[in-house]
């Protein structure tokens, strides 16, 4: 398949967009790489179709040159980001009852993850990028709430965005044994913000560089 | 994204339920899920470890050719026993909100996930085709509906054990675009699991920081009690 119908495929994704297209480019022998089944998660999608646009532009965004080191290294960023989060968190926001119990596991959880992955970077031979400094402006339990509320579902993004461009099947194991947990905080959190726990029956994969522009602002 | 879940101003039926002592008092009754640790502890993966490379691996990834051959070859085969999961928890969900067992926002929440399900069935049924395989059949299956509380308690046993299955089988797509579809269905798996657990009482991570993976015959083993004929 060529990059040119990649290209096309990013002109069409919308996240409101319905549409669903199989592109078959071997000329009648479809087998493995062969088709693209273009398309995109939304509401109100229509049943029968499969929808996979943006995760498809995601595998290959970041599937090329992007080495397995890399895709744990913006991984580790997005974890170091949470991690942070909810460590600061810990100290400044007035939790008691089941949102503190939250708060402390998802602290546990994602400094897990950011050792998980910092450990496995440097088993594959790579070099585990510095932590950032991050800047977290906000107020109170909602405010909290809802900046983890974007940082868990960016997260889920994340990984289903990069999980395919992953080359090593312990790897990607591993990525998914994590985003399984990304997803069941987003949930958690949705239920505490009094929001749908799973809005779509899709989750919705997200190119690195939407990953970043949801996170710049918070790195310092 | 984030705006995606900026739409509705009003609290979703499931946070009221969460949020309702009175109702939540119910779904905690349910309590214990002895079931679920239990069934959970079977799939294997404390996920304490921070090796994660070897304990979230696939233990069949190094072992035999296709877990999933019985339905079909490559991707087909591991589409078609996702499909014959999503169809299982689709008739699930279909009976359990026909069964009268649950009323308003419980109710709510279980055809909103029963919605959800079926649109899995749609995604993977049509994959399939359009890779040129057969659709597995829907299975023909029965779940107990004694009480609610039984019920809620298979739900969540129900989802833990899909999403497990999901992510046992990640390692062994070949496809890119198979894999993106299949990682899409496996988190929202993991929303509706994390919902339940809320509304059941248990931990919303019972694997702890990294999900554990099941293999094909772990989970088979698990959902035959619901196939009949």
């Amino acid at each position: 398949m060529s990059h040119k119908n990649l290209s096309e495929i990013d002109g069409l994704v919308h996240p409101e967009l319905v549409g669903v297209e199989v592109v078959d480019e071997s000329g009648g022998d479809i087998s493995r790489g062969d088709v693209i089944l273009k398309g995109a998660l939304a509401a109100g999608a229509v049943y029968g179709t499969f929808m996979v646009g943006p995760f498809v532009r995601s595998a290959f965004a970041m599937g090329g040159g992007t080495s397995d080191v890399d895709i744990l290294n913006f991984a580790l960023t997005l974890e170091y980001l949470e991690s942070t989060f909810y460590e600061e968190a810990k100290m400044k926001v007035k939790a008691s009852g089941e949102l503190k119990s939250l708060l402390s596991l998802l602290a546990s959880d994602e400094k897990q993850h950011v050792e998980a992955l910092e450990g496995t970077i440097v088993k594959l031979g790579g070099k585990p990028v510095a932590k950032p400094t991050f800047n977290f402006e906000y107020s109170g339990t909602s405010g909290f709430l809802k900046l983890a509320e974007t940082f868990e579902n960016v997260g889920v993004g994340a990984y289903n965005g990069a999980a395919p461009g992953i080359k090593s099947k312990e790897v990607l194991a591993a990525a998914g044994s994590i985003v399984q947990v990304e997803a069941r905080h987003a949930a958690a959190i949705a239920l505490q913000n009094g929001k749908e726990p799973a809005p779509e029956a899709f989750d919705k994969a997200l190119e690195e560089k939407e990953v970043l522009k949801d996170v710049e602002p918070f790195i310092a | 994204m984030p705006e995606l879940d900026q739409r509705s101003p009003e609290r979703s039926a499931v946070a009221r339920l969460v949020k309702d002592p009175v109702s939540r008092r119910k779904f905690i009754a349910v309590g214990g899920g002895t079931g679920l640790a239990a069934l959970l502890a079977a799939c294997g993966g404390g996920g304490s470890s921070t090796t994660m490379v070897t304990d979230a691996s696939n233990p069949t990834v190094e072992g035999m050719k296709s877990e999933t051959e019985q339905f079909g070859k490559g991707d087909i085969g591991i589409l078609n026993y996702a499909l014959t999961l999503e169809y299982l928890e689709t008739a699930f969900y279909e009976e359990v909100t026909k069964s009268g067992l649950f009323k308003g926002e419980e109710l709510a929440v279980l055809k909103k996930f029963g919605s959800e399900e079926a649109q899995h069935v749609s995604a993977l049924h049509s994959t399939v085709k359009k890779l040129g395989g057969t659709p597995a059949p829907k299975p023909k299956s029965e779940f107990p509906l004694e009480s609610a509380k039984a019920v809620a308690e298979l739900a969540g046993t129900v989802e833990n054990l899909g999403a497990a299955a999901y992510l046992g089988q990640a390692g062994n797509i070949e496809s890119p675009e198979v894999l993106a579809a299949a990682l899409s269905i496996h988190s929202v798996e993991a929303r509706h699991a994390a919902t339940l657990n809320t509304l059941l009482g248990m931990s919303i991570t019972p694997n702890g920081a990294f999900g554990a993976p099941a293999d094909v015959a772990t989970v088979l083993k698990s959902v035959e009690p619901f196939i009949v004929g």
